[in-house]
């Protein structure tokens, strides 16, 4: 930072053609979304030129009931999703760490195979999947999320059972030890010594499940029958049409939730990691 | 660790939850579509599961081989430019200080966070006819008429529904997933190797080409794979920012089972899919063992 020392050999960081290239690409990655986010408070619905502040498109972004049902709807599964997931991965990852047993290594690559499996593939195979069971398509609210939040929690529960099994790894075994010395059952052992430990864990893995399922349009597309609508899939049709100040504002609430969300899983994990080292 | 005998009914109530649901919900669902893939239409609802190879052959009609070179081309050119556009931003991470790292890490996260309709919307936004980058140059097309250039009607670049929106859309999406591998195995290089070269007397770019490149090589592999995968596999990106003819594998999966209602091709194209995804798996889990013997010594 300081230009009074001379610059290390190895100190890329503060070489200009490298500050450039890292400015570069932040522009590239930045600029569309802070357009995006500008413009929802934008005066003036077609034109890009800034015609004042308003919130109005905040305003009709309420009002549209569709879009205020596709938002909640979401947040609703993704909740739910994050519930289910925490409780699958957080056993998972337990399993794994804890037991040998027969066929583990097949069974471990198998049950990571939902994070690398194209969406798309994941996706058809949930609509044929409820289409062979005959699952009913027109169960009353909220119990039309039911598929949606099935195939959610089907993808989302690896993803937190490698983060759980990460704050795992760190755990010092003999604590469980001297829990069970002192007379603990090891189901005792387990709810009071294993899982406060797993904790930082638990909240990045809910983090990461709640986006992961907020994100989520290519198995809820398929996966969601013709009445039930998400945010992205709202969001899809509206921009199929047109691009609108409506829905970059519904797309800047979004992204505020995601960013928060983001930054506590973030403090969460670093959390695991320093305890860890 | 402990031998699942030693805790049986403990092991078996902490199994039983995540494997029963991945079976249900994952295996059977790809069982269901493996079955479809090797089976015909017979009516306009039932299918029926004969054995046949046919829907396979289908995926080497011209028109689909052509989406399928595409694709390949396309995620291959994203992977490519990733590539560049990533090596310099993991290597100044690697060599920041704690704080540094920290932010560096939070800026290239954050967008790969944020909802990738949104991230493909934005992009639309700017790159659109009436956008932000056509605006511009409007703009300054109009005042460099003024100052007396003879510079013709204005006309707007056609920056969308093309291959090239296509690419940038990848890159602009994938860019993190190659970021992260890469700075994962930089981050792991004996420093003191880089600045014996650099001390011996070789430049800056000589060292990476000759050290830095062969030593990070197994990470630099897996972030070609985790790149290249997902942008093969990309549907909305190339579905909303691409014209008509730049469809891509994941497009035409979806047309089997929206518009064109041949779920058993659906099935077989899904699975073709699968299969190249297990196969780069599987080659970079190879790479991965020989780098960590390569490593060991």
């Amino acid at each position: 930072m300081a230009n009074k020392h001379p610059r290390a050999p190895l100190d890329y960081l503060n070489m200009p053609a490298m500050k450039a290239w890292l400015a570069g690409v932040f522009i590239f990655l930045y600029t569309p979304l802070l357009i995006l986010i500008l413009f929802s408070f934008n005066d003036s619905k077609a034109n890009i030129v800034w015609k004042g502040f308003t919130l109005k498109w905040y305003v009709k972004a309420f009002e549209n009931t569709q879009l205020r049902e596709a938002l909640l709807n979401s947040l609703l599964i993704a909740g739910v999703c994050t519930i289910i997931s925490v409780v699958l991965g957080a056993l998972m990852a337990f399993v794994f760490w804890r037991f040998k047993f027969p066929f583990k290594g097949p069974l471990e690559s198998g049950m990571s195979l939902p994070i690398v499996v194209p969406e798309i593939c994941f996706g058809v195979a949930v609509l044929m999947f409820f289409a062979k069971l005959n699952f009913p398509n027109d169960l009353p609210y909220p119990f039309n999320l039911t598929q949606i939040i099935l195939a959610h929690v089907t993808f989302a529960f690896p993803f937190v059972a490698i983060v759980v099994r990460a704050r795992l790894e760190g755990f010092n075994q003999e604590l469980e030890a001297a829990a069970l010395d002192l007379g603990a059952t090891p189901y005792q052992a387990f709810r009071d010594v294993i899982i406060p430990h797993m904790k930082p864990g638990l909240i990045a893995g809910a983090l990461l499940a709640f986006t992961l399922s907020l994100d989520d349009f290519v198995i809820t597309f398929f996966a969601s029958g013709p009445g039930t609508i998400t945010f992205p899939v709202k969001v899809y049709s509206m921009v199929r049409f047109s691009v609108t100040p409506e829905v970059n504002a519904a797309s800047t609430i979004i992204i505020v939730i995601t960013v928060i969300a983001t930054v506590l899983a973030l403090r969460a994990q670093s959390a695991t990691s320093a305890k860890a080292n | 660790m402990k031998d699942w005998r030693e805790d049986k009914t403990f092991f078996r109530a902490t199994i039983a939850l995540p494997v029963i649901w991945f079976f249900i919900f994952f295996v059977i669902p790809m069982a269901i579509v493996w079955a479809y893939s090797v089976g015909e239409n017979v009516g306009p609802v039932d299918v029926a599961i004969t054995g046949t190879f046919a829907n396979y052959a289908k995926a080497f009609a011209p028109e689909v081989l052509k989406v399928m070179g595409d694709s390949i081309w396309l995620a291959a050119l994203t992977t490519l430019i990733c590539l560049v556009v990533a090596f310099p931003v993991a290597l100044a991470m690697t060599f920041a200080d704690d704080k540094q790292k920290t932010w560096l890490l939070l800026l290239i996260m954050l967008p790969f966070w944020t909802n990738l309709l949104i991230r493909t919307y934005a992009l639309i936004a700017v790159m659109r006819t009436s956008g932000v980058i056509n605006t511009g140059l409007e703009g300054l097309h109009g005042l460099l008429m003024t100052v007396g250039l003879p510079l013709g009607s204005f006309e707007p670049l056609p920056l969308l529904y093309n291959k090239f929106a296509v690419v940038v859309g990848l890159v602009y999406v994938h860019l993190p997933f190659m970021v992260l591998p890469l700075y994962a195995a930089l981050d792991r290089l004996d420093k003191s190797l880089i600045e014996a070269s650099l001390d011996l007397g070789a430049g800056h770019l000589e060292t990476i080409r000759r050290v830095i490149v062969p030593l990070a090589a197994p990470g630099i592999a897996a972030g070609l794979v985790i790149t290249f995968i997902p942008a093969l596999g990309a549907y909305l990106t190339p579905d909303l920012l691409g014209g008509p003819d730049d469809l891509m594998i994941a497009s035409l999966i979806e047309r089997q089972f929206k518009r064109a209602n041949d779920w058993p091709f659906g099935a077989a194209l899904s699975f073709i899919l699968m299969y190249i995804t297990l196969l780069f798996f599987a080659v970079r889990a190879f790479l991965e063992r020989k780098g960590g013997k390569v490593g060991a010594h």
